[in-house]
């Protein structure tokens, strides 16, 4: 068959504008970045050589380290959470449940928010003059105190509570099409010899749905890692700097404050965290996907 | 599977309850928007407004104060409009036609090309935010919506590439090759071949990024000028802005706004918002 010659560059020259986008904005801006990362570079880039000042200074910063042990309460909080309401929740709603759409679009429409709204939306609730505290005290427990959004000792929490609100539907929905994808035939031989319901589900039907639970993890991990617009929007980092994560630490350094190089620094930090994490689960992932 | 009725009740109070508190912030936020700040003072906080008040929501729309313009959100969400829907066609048209190409026309390192695409979808942006603001203010077009729309587009490719890429690898080859020994060339394929079948992904895909889009606040918030700020930056400024007494109703009015067109897909929408979602778990 004669193949006019312009299939044979036509595919190439499609893909040749995203690849070149990919290689400058994505591999080439890391570069920069992390070249960036290793110069002089305060308020403007500055290609001088300082080798590795710029993370000395990272390292040394207590603010830098307060935003990581946040992002380790969080993210730990926020995954594991998330993880075991989804689950509950896909349980309970995988057992012939009468509305079962309905329910499902309802847990899951915090997913279509922007972090923004959702942040906005539980500082109102979270509010230590007005919101559920007032209510609580209303119902008359009128000692009821809850003001972890100005308590520095645990304002990042309340990160959490927002951050569980906006994803466990998500989770939810992941693990209800993982369920749906159990062998029928393995819990009716399991039903025959006389197992229980809550057995089946811990010994054959949970176990089998470990590349959900990977998938949500990743997926999970990455939001936290990245969460910036949820605490802007909640805390705003505060009160002062307790609620800092690495986000908002590299945008406050590279945008507000003029130290380019030590927000390149925390960037690059950024992304090593994203690849260790990263790494590890998709190992394991494609690991258990072969003994399969 | 047998359960008795108690367990039954049981089942289907824990669920009504977990919908509730998915519903509760957003009950709270609406009741909220239509109160007067003296009920919002006294009153409980999950009751619904006595007399009903649409001004905080004029209020918000039209001259509540974000940062120093106190012209409400909307001339931002006009600037979210302008900025998603060229973002979500370009990003999703290219999108196609590279899942196109790197399924059925194949050529030695294309499954390389793709994998190295897909590491777009999992840095953290704040990577590529530095050279990114260099950039946009070396060409001119920082502070701008173009600005934002050319951000969007990049990094949303590796995204719409992935979905197109992932439902075209399940059209048959057969189909692509029985047309090009009847001389059919690569867009005529396209569009007579492909096209017909991906109405669902294209819904996928335009729901994805316009989810995304219209949601981000980070490249908002780091390329916008105050002229172009998208409506989730917007939304940030005007909580606070505070002159004087602290005006929840029209905080709450405003989130509200903001979360409308992403709600409103959701709701007309929420089959394929919920298959973008998995999908793009999948690529984990």
């Amino acid at each position: 068959m004669a193949i006019p010659p312009s299939d044979r560059w036509l595919p190439k020259l499609v893909l040749s504008p995203t690849l070149a986008a990919s290689l400058l904005f994505v591999y080439g801006f890391i570069l920069i970045t992390i070249a960036l990362s290793f110069t002089e570079s305060r308020l403007l880039p500055n290609w001088e050589w300082a080798g590795l000042e710029r993370y000395d200074e990272l390292f040394d910063n207590e603010r830098f380290w307060v935003s990581a042990k946040n992002l380790a309460i969080f993210g730990s909080l926020f995954i594991g959470i998330s993880l075991v309401v989804g689950l509950l929740m896909a349980i309970l709603l995988d057992q012939k449940i009468r509305g079962e759409g309905f329910l499902r679009a309802i847990y899951l429409y915090p997913m279509a928010l922007s972090f923004i709204v959702t942040g906005n939306a539980w500082k109102w609730l979270l509010n230590p003059g007005l919101g559920l505290e007032r209510i609580v005290q209303q119902w008359g427990w009128t000692s009821f105190t809850f003001d972890w959004l100005v308590n520095p000792d645990r304002a990042i929490y309340t990160v959490v509570i927002a951050g569980v609100w906006q994803s466990s539907g998500f989770a939810m929905a992941l693990f209800l099409a993982g369920l749906r994808g159990v062998d029928s035939e393995i819990i009716k031989a399991a039903q025959v010899d006389g197992a229980s319901l809550p057995t089946i589900y811990r010994r054959i039907i949970i176990p089998s749905l470990r590349p959900v639970f990977f998938s949500v993890t990743l997926i999970l991990a990455h939001i936290a890692i990245k969460s910036f617009d949820l605490v802007m929007a909640l805390t705003g980092g505060g009160p002062g700097t307790s609620s800092d994560v690495p986000a908002i630490f590299m945008y406050q350094f590279s945008f507000t404050r003029g130290q380019l190089g030590v927000g390149a620094a925390s960037a690059v930090m950024m992304l090593m965290t994203i690849v260790a994490v990263m790494v590890p689960l998709m190992y394991a992932e494609a690991r258990s996907g072969r003994d399969r | 599977m047998a359960m008795n009725r108690v367990s039954r009740f049981f089942l289907y109070f824990m669920l009504i309850l977990a919908a509730l508190y998915a519903l509760a912030p957003m009950w709270v936020m609406l009741s909220t928007s239509l109160k007067t700040l003296d009920e919002i003072r006294e009153g409980s906080l999950i009751a619904a407004p006595h007399a009903p008040t649409i001004e905080p929501w004029l209020k918000a729309w039209g001259t509540a104060c974000s940062g120093v313009r106190c012209e409400g959100l909307k001339p931002f969400f006009l600037n979210s409009l302008l900025m998603t829907i060229p973002a979500v066609l370009i990003s999703t048209l290219v999108g196609a036609l590279n899942g196109y190409a790197l399924t059925h026309w194949r050529f030695r390192g294309s499954d390389f090309l793709f994998t190295a695409l897909l590491v777009g979808c999992f840095i953290p942006f704040q990577v590529v935010l530095l050279p990114m603001a260099r950039l946009l203010g070396a060409v001119g077009i920082s502070d701008s919506v173009f600005g934002l729309i050319f951000v969007h587009v990049v990094y949303g490719l590796a995204f719409t590439t992935l979905f197109f890429r992932n439902y075209y690898i399940g059209v048959p080859g057969e189909l692509v090759k029985a047309a090009r020994v009847d001389g059919a060339g690569f867009f005529t394929i396209f569009q007579r071949i492909l096209l017909p079948i991906s109405g669902p992904i294209f819904m996928v895909c335009v729901i994805w990024q316009f989810t995304q889009i219209w949601n981000d606040f980070l490249f908002g918030v780091v390329f916008a000028g105050s002229d172009s700020q998208p409506v989730t930056v917007a939304l940030n400024n005007l909580v606070r802005t505070s002159t004087g007494v602290k005006e929840y109703n029209v905080d709450m009015a405003a989130a509200i706004i903001a979360a409308l067109p992403t709600l409103l897909v959701y709701i007309v929408a929420g089959k394929y918002f919920v298959r973008g979602l998995t999908a793009g778990a999948v690529k984990g």
